[in-house]
């Protein structure tokens, strides 16, 4: 029931018909809306969702990366602390990671000082964050796999042998 | 002074030649009698126009890995632009071997059994060169790459084609070798997985040629650049078919497993004469493969593995949609087993291979390549490649089935 190759295929483009994909990977249409079905509720596939350059649609956005430290409490870890985090809206992703912070928290805002403010106010007064330090978004290269520059031309020559 | 007073008889000539715009002696005799490649003279109709949809490419969509680019790069900050070793730099010699040796089992010596070429088509003419001598024949099945022959011909050889059909899935009968061989002839050119038809031989099959060719005696060349194309079960490198190895030279390359076809680099394997023979016209002729490609290809051979199993899995996808969509609107197709080409017919339409390729080129604007460039069988069909994204794949099918049902 999990295909890996139709993960993949949908990784690339969410918008493949179920029919398209039984083409692609020989497997009946029928097969291929079974697996999907199971892997969206199994969680495997969360979301279909639009990768959007928000600059070139002119809508002003900030990202901020702020990496915070916390105290881990008996039990649950980091997770509750995570938890907390990642349930206001403002917040875009929480990673845990390795090295000199513990959590790593993209925030987004419509301009900086929201940004700065929540940051301020809800992040760093929570129980358990030791301190934060924040960077803010200059430019977006690559994100999620997809490049954010002009799309590639197709220049080959257009008959060879 | 009159400054013309001096002039030699060959300086005058040369001038009244240019000024009466007289015909210089004519070019060789080989050359003038090959003809151009068919390929050519569609290209230049293309060339001339806009927004073409084409399934006319031979070569990947993909770019070059980047970590392969990265490594070329690096080698040029580096200063590493000099030339190398004729054969070619030992640590890519090493490189190849270890990566034959670990997906075929074969074992090539890198100091004197393996040659890096400018791709594999300097690889056939060195091969070619190397084995023949005036009017030796060599079998060429078809239809094939379009240099197969020239090779040959250039070398002073004798191609004799034996044609293929539709009915064998465009696989060579061995009893046609058989009838076609004679005491001239000198080797046996294969081409699986093939390009045009996407043809990969099965193994009874290419065991039954080596037994032929071990009987009479023949080279067989081995053309194997699509041999990780393959879609269906393993490749089956010739060199690993008992008897074969000590008889072969096996072409292969980086262009089309690593999308790397610019870069002109390839290699060529075989017993140690022939290789030394083949590395003495290549030591004239090209000196050494260009060195930043070499290290291009060692990161590759090394490293982008993954990312060519990536490709493939994608051309996979896409030889599946295609060949689907060419039989569901009236153009029947083989499942090809390697490469990235499909072979449909065009028998039913009526129309001769030259005229479908410009008719549906002047009305739908897709480019697609006539199949009697590959040789005279393949006239009846045309080649549609799918090295292409899905998305113009999709669409060159709707065209396509736009211009068939007004036909």
């Amino acid at each position: 029931m999990i295909d890996h190759e139709i993960i993949r295929i949908l990784e690339r483009d969410a918008r493949t018909s179920p029919a398209q994909i039984a083409v692609m990977i020989g497997k009946s249409e029928e097969e291929v809306r079974k697996s999907i079905k199971h892997m969206e509720e199994a969680g495997i596939i969360r979301r279909y969702k639009a990768v959007v350059d928000w600059e070139r649609a002119g809508v002003e956005r900030v990202f901020a990366f702020i990496d915070v430290r916390v105290s881990p409490s008996r039990g649950v870890g980091f997770d509750d602390v995570a938890r907390r985090i990642y349930k206001y809206p403002e917040v875009h992703s929480v990673y845990l990671v390795s090295g000199d912070y513990d959590l790593r928290v993209v925030v987004e805002g419509q301009n900086m000082r929201e940004v700065a403010f929540f940051v301020a106010e809800k992040l760093a007064t929570l129980d358990g964050v030791l301190s934060t330090k924040s960077s803010f978004l200059l430019k977006k290269y690559k994100d999620d796999g997809v490049t954010y520059e002009e799309p590639e031309q197709d220049d080959r020559l257009a008959v060879t042998p | 002074m009159n400054p013309n007073k001096g002039q030699s008889a060959i300086a005058k000539r040369i001038k009244s030649t240019v000024a009466e715009g007289k015909d210089m002696r004519p070019v060789s005799r080989i050359v003038q009698s090959t003809p151009p490649s068919g390929i050519r003279r569609f290209f230049d109709i293309v060339s001339t126009m806009e927004d073409v949809l084409s399934l006319g490419v031979g070569e990947p969509d993909f770019d070059t890995p980047w970590c392969v680019r990265e490594a070329c790069i690096y080698s040029l900050e580096r200063g590493y632009t000099h030339y190398t070793s004729n054969y070619g730099m030992l640590e890519l010699r090493r490189a190849i071997s270890e990566h034959l040796y670990k997906r075929e089992g074969l074992y090539y010596n890198p100091e004197n059994q393996l040659l890096i070429t400018v791709g594999v088509s300097e690889g056939m003419d060195l091969a070619m060169r190397a084995i023949l001598n005036p009017e030796d024949e060599v079998i060429v099945p078809e239809p094939c790459f379009v240099s197969y022959q020239p090779c040959v011909l250039f070398a002073g050889g004798k191609p004799v084609s034996i044609p293929t059909c539709v009915e064998n899935g465009f696989i060579v009968k061995p009893e046609d070798i058989r009838n076609a061989a004679t005491t001239n002839t000198k080797a046996i050119l294969l081409g699986y997985p093939a390009n045009p038809t996407g043809a990969v031989a099965p193994r009874e099959i290419l065991e039954e040629i080596v037994s032929i060719a071990q009987e009479y005696d023949l080279y067989i060349v081995s053309d194997e650049i699509y041999g990780r194309l393959t879609y269906e079960g393993k490749h089956i490198s010739i060199p690993t078919l008992p008897g074969a190895y000590e008889r072969t030279i096996l072409l292969d390359g980086f262009s089309k497993a690593y999308a790397m076809t610019g870069w002109r680099i390839g290699y060529a394997a075989g017993p140690t004469e022939v290789v030394e023979a083949m590395m003495k016209i290549h030591q004239y002729t090209i000196m050494c493969a260009p060195t930043m490609s070499q290290f291009a290809a060692i990161e590759a051979i090394r490293n982008a593995n993954r990312e060519c199993e990536e490709m493939v899995e994608q051309y996979n996808q896409r030889r599946r949609v295609i060949v689907k969509g060419l039989n569901d609107i009236g153009l029947p197709c083989l499942m090809p087993k390697g490469a990235f080409y499909v072979f449909p017919s065009i028998k039913h339409t009526g129309l001769s291979s030259d005229e479908f390729c410009e008719k549906l080129l002047f009305e739908e604007k897709v480019a697609v390549v006539p199949g009697n460039a590959f040789g005279k069988c393949g006239e009846g069909y045309i080649r549609c490649s799918y090295a292409t994204s899905l998305d113009k794949i999709n669409q060159a099918l709707e065209r396509m089935a736009r211009f068939v049902a007004r036909l």
